[in-house]
């Protein structure tokens, strides 16, 4: 997540745009925007999106990887600090968290990423979706204190 | 070719490839549902601990990246747009979806229900609103979502991502086996 200390000095925020831009490209051409995608992939009936992950993963591990043993600093100057074993620790919050998670991941049939995609695609109604997301994310703010955490 | 389907082979490295091109350009950590926190801080944090924060420069490089998305998504399909109405979903997911009385086909949703008069009927609500309603709920209380916990957390070996994406699953599959055919 987010360091203390790279939020202080402030770096061109140009690049994220172009990374977003390039994400959403990919969104929609491997379909993984789309609805009947992700009911292929709770069916198990393709490889398609499991082969996705997993080899977004597989690439994203060796970055980090060689990000490590070359102990890299940032573009921008920092360190890059990777999250601690001890803030790896499973807790009620990922598992639940993640159970209702998945339960609206199978409604809306979109994760965050792809409900920014399909507005750019002009699926106006994921407006809505958006919406109502930004309505759980704020009840979850409000309920926190009382829900469990490890 | 490039306006067909990518392969997951194509797709999937090219997605994994923004992990390490966030951390060497910004020392950070990938991931997209933290931008619905900073959204309902810079809108209506209503004096709720969890919002009151400085969204903009804690999150400003996410809402960046997540406007990024639309914009991206918005040319593929205006230049990259697929020639074929109807996408290469395997036959056996058409068939049960038909079972479940859903015959739409063409684009990337159902547009009986993910459109303007779907929303109005019950099986719309429930797919866009509650869906999305805990969409933004479950990630926020995981602390991730599919990038952050499935992508970035899975790529760091973290266990509480694979815990978090575990749940993913649990969720989805509940929903697509037991629930869409008492909603549909």
């Amino acid at each position: 997540m987010m360091t203390e200390q790279n939020l202080n000095r402030p770096e061109p925020l140009g690049p994220y745009l172009l990374f977003g831009a390039f994400l959403g490209v990919v969104f929609v051409k491997t379909e993984v925007i789309s609805w009947f995608r992700i009911q292929e992939m709770f069916r198990f009936h393709s490889f398609h999106m499991y082969g996705i992950i997993g080899a977004a993963v597989a690439v994203g591990a060796l970055g980090i990887f060689l990000i490590k043993r070359a102990d890299a600093r940032s573009l921008t100057g920092w360190p890059i600090v990777f999250p601690a074993p001890e803030d790896s620790r499973p807790g009620p919050q990922h598992w639940i968290g993640g159970t209702i998670f998945g339960l609206g991941w199978g409604l809306l049939g979109a994760c965050p990423g792809p409900i920014y995609a399909l507005i750019g695609t002009g699926v106006w109604v994921m407006f809505v979706g958006l919406l109502a997301a930004m309505s759980g994310a704020w009840v979850y703010g409000l309920l926190r204190p009382r829900l469990p955490h490890g | 070719m490039i306006q067909g389907t990518w392969p997951w082979w194509v797709g999937g490295p090219l997605i994994g490839l923004v992990v390490p091109a966030v951390y060497l350009y910004g020392a950070k950590k990938w991931g997209v549902s933290s931008t619905l926190r900073h959204l309902c801080a810079a809108t209506i944090p209503a004096g709720i601990e969890y919002f009151r924060y400085d969204w903009r420069s804690r999150g400003g490089w996410q809402l960046l990246m997540a406007l990024g998305m639309v914009i991206g998504a918005a040319l593929a399909n205006a230049f990259l747009a697929s020639p074929d109405a109807v996408l290469p979903i395997s036959e056996r997911t058409w068939t049960a979806l038909a079972e479940l009385g859903l015959q739409d086909r063409e684009g990337m949703l159902p547009s009986s229900i993910f459109s303007w008069s779907g929303l109005a009927t019950l099986p719309g609500f429930i797919l866009i609103v509650v869906g999305g309603f805990l969409v933004g709920f479950g990630a926020r209380y995981a602390n991730g979502c599919t990038s952050g916990h499935a992508i970035s957390g899975l790529s760091n070996l973290q266990l509480s991502s694979l815990a978090a994406v575990i749940g993913f699953f649990m969720g989805g599959l509940t929903v697509t086996h037991l629930l869409l055919p008492l909603i549909l």
